[in-house]
């Protein structure tokens, strides 16, 4: 063994934090839609227009701020095809996810060729700037999940958008606006699903990939439920898969070779449903998630 | 008149949102800068400018009906099958081996086929049965577990093929077939058109007579319609989640099998998913979750798969255009209160007969 304990031990944490960031922040992204009573897979679909978005408006001015805030547009505009389909059209929210997932890879596929002309991959763009060597979106996600704990459970706001996705009936009678709380948990998660695509184009990477978000929406969904529906569970359960994802990194490095590397990518998938199995029974979704609110009147 | 009308209600959702559907490609093949007649001319001349070109659309539609059959029957259980991806490549994997590996006795040559399906159909039912084992058992959403399972039966596969089902480490293969396990070519000539497509109109027969004439069927649809009464009036769910799994995955098996037999005659190395499962969705909700409506959608689908080749080379259509047009009917059939314009004159009309 060649390399130092040290530099493996800094490896695997940073390739953690790494792998971390993505998933964090869609799994945030998941919390808010999920805790106002709409299921939304389409976060992968989000994810991967918000790394289009990202690279394109990096791409075209230059600048990678300007690229941030256009794949929050643009995960917001997706989240609202999403929003609009479930919440006012009561459409099942699954099969809608599923078709925006598969919009989001035909599009993003569309607009590499319409845009850049090539399939694959996009040039090399203004990326995130990194302090202490880490990323900015890595900051930026472990931040934004202590400020949605915070907004979630310290404000009234947050009690509103809870008591939509346990029991929207009784929070109708107190005189929310059952319709009103839905679109902004599930717009919330386009922001948050647009930035998690921002990480992984312009933050982790300095350009955008086709098919780059590779089920990773999925696994922060998985992340989510393991964590509780919760922001700060939701840290946990994604350090807990960024780890598993680095493993690989530090095998390698450790030289051990002779394991099938096909067996490290699986593991966070394998990972994912043994967690799942594991402690499913201890997590309790939102009662009303996932079930469409016709108001009767 | 009462079954008619509700024929044509059944039948105008998917209808309209196809059309939907197929302006949204129109209109992307505008913002692409090519010309949507010319593109309308390669789809026709694709679609049925030679029986041989018909014939090929029937090769894309053979898939389709498997994956819009095995999303369909789930669904008529409440459950959605985005797992078909995962079934059909380990069925092609299975099927590989049963084709490879195991050599009929002799004069038992047409045993292979069955027995190469038949191990397909098992690799699925396993990889989709695990599925509804985990739902029934510990109450996990299938569409979490069907996703991580596509991409183990993914990696998985890709190390079978790297380590053991190659001749050599230079090919992206793995061995062929022997010839007594394919499905003959040549339905049609000059046509890949196999005999898979027997396959599939026998499949589409079973499930039908599945769903509808057997207690199996009963109990899925029951359970589908509503699992606290079903489980109420004595059936037990958790059976039906799995075997409505386990059902979904051998005939998403059966798509990867019958293609392996008929096509390649081999597994090619893939690095990415490639969307059989997307595809049987749309398929399944356009044609209505029905076995028959099944068919025609596949048709459909299959015709618009066919003619991306020639509508690239001769209009310069993208591919990708196609999985936009897939995605945005899928959208407009599941967003039913958008069509909530058809049901309101139902009900005037339903008045002014009364």
């Amino acid at each position: 063994m060649t390399v130092g304990f040290v530099t493996i031990l800094t490896t695997f944490i940073v390739a953690t934090l790494r792998a971390t960031t993505p998933l964090l922040l869609a799994a945030l992204g998941g919390v808010y839609s999920e805790r106002s009573g709409v299921v939304n897979i389409a976060l992968e679909g989000i994810m991967l227009t918000g790394a289009w978005g990202a690279a394109y408006f990096s791409y075209i001015s230059g600048n990678a701020w300007i690229g941030l805030l256009g794949a929050i547009a643009i995960g917001v505009l997706i989240a609202a095809l999403h929003a609009v389909a479930s919440i006012k059209y009561h459409a099942d929210q699954v099969v809608s996810g599923t078709a925006i997932n598969l919009l989001a890879a035909g599009f993003t596929e569309f607009m590499l060729n319409r845009v850049w002309g090539q399939a694959g991959g996009s040039p090399q763009v203004a990326s995130l700037p990194s302090i202490g060597g880490l990323n900015l979106s890595i900051y930026l996600a472990f931040g934004l999940a202590a400020v949605s704990w915070f907004v979630l459970y310290r404000t009234p706001w947050g009690l509103r958008l809870r008591a939509v996705g346990e029991h929207p009936l009784a929070a109708d009678t107190l005189g929310i606006n059952v319709y009103k709380m839905r679109y902004a948990g599930v717009l919330l998660s386009g922001v948050f699903g647009g930035l998690a695509g921002a990480s992984l184009s312009i933050g982790l990477l300095s350009r955008f990939v086709d098919g780059m978000s590779a089920g990773k929406g999925f696994i922060a969904l998985a992340a989510m439920i393991f964590g509780n529906w919760n922001p700060i569970g939701a840290v946990g359960a994604t350090l807990l898969f960024g780890a598993s994802t680095s493993l690989s990194t530090i095998f390698q490095l450790m030289g051990i070779q002779n394991i099938p590397t096909q067996f490290f990518n699986m593991i966070p998938y394998v990972l994912t449903m043994l967690i799942l199995a594991g402690f499913v029974g201890k997590s309790v979704a939102p009662a009303a998630d996932g079930v469409p609110y016709k108001k009767t009147t | 008149m009462e079954w008619l009308r509700d024929g044509v209600r059944a039948v105008a959702v998917p209808v309209l949102a196809t059309l939907v559907g197929l302006l949204v490609g129109i209109v992307c093949i505008v913002i692409a800068g090519k010309d949507p007649v010319l593109a309308a001319k390669a789809f026709y001349r694709a679609v049925a400018g030679e029986p041989r070109m018909f014939g090929n659309v029937l090769v894309s539609t053979t898939p389709l009906i498997f994956t819009g059959l095995a999303v369909a029957f789930a669904y008529r259980a409440g459950l959605f099958n985005i797992g078909v991806e995962g079934q059909y490549l380990m069925a092609q994997i299975a099927t590989v081996v049963a084709g490879v590996y195991w050599t009929p006795p002799a004069g038992l040559a047409w045993l292979h086929p069955i027995v190469a399906l038949a191990a397909g159909a098992l690799a699925g039912a396993i990889w989709g049965g695990l599925v509804g084992i985990l739902k029934a058992w510990k109450g996990i959403h299938e569409v979490i577990n069907s996703i991580m399972l596509n991409w183990i039966a993914l990696f998985t596969c890709d190390w079978l093929l790297k380590y053991y089902l190659r001749p050599d480490n230079s090919r992206a293969s793995t061995y062929d077939l022997q010839p007594t396990a394919w499905l003959k070519q040549g339905l049609i000539e000059g046509s890949r058109l196999h005999t898979g497509i027997f396959v599939a109109l026998a499949t589409v027969v079973v499930v039908w007579f599945i769903l509808f004439k057997t207690p199996l069927g009963y109990e899925i649809r029951a359970v589908g319609f509503s699992s606290g009464a079903a489980e109420y009036g004595g059936i037990s769910v958790a059976r039906a989640l799995i075997l409505t799994m386990a059902i979904s995955g051998a005939i998403a098996g059966l798509a990867g099998s019958v293609q392996t037999m008929g096509l390649n005659h081999r597994f090619n190395e893939t690095s990415a998913l490639v969307g059989y499962g997307f595809d049987g969705i749309a398929v399944a909700l356009v044609g209505r979750l029905h076995p028959v409506g099944v068919v025609l959608a596949a048709l459909l689908f299959g015709a618009l798969d066919a003619s991306s080749g020639l509508m690239q080379a001769m209009a310069g259509v993208p591919k990708s255009v196609v999985s936009i047009v897939q995605a945005a009917v899928i959208f407009f059939v599941a967003a039913e209160g958008l069509w909530s314009f058809l049901q309101k004159r139902r009900t005037k009309k339903e008045v002014t007969t009364a």
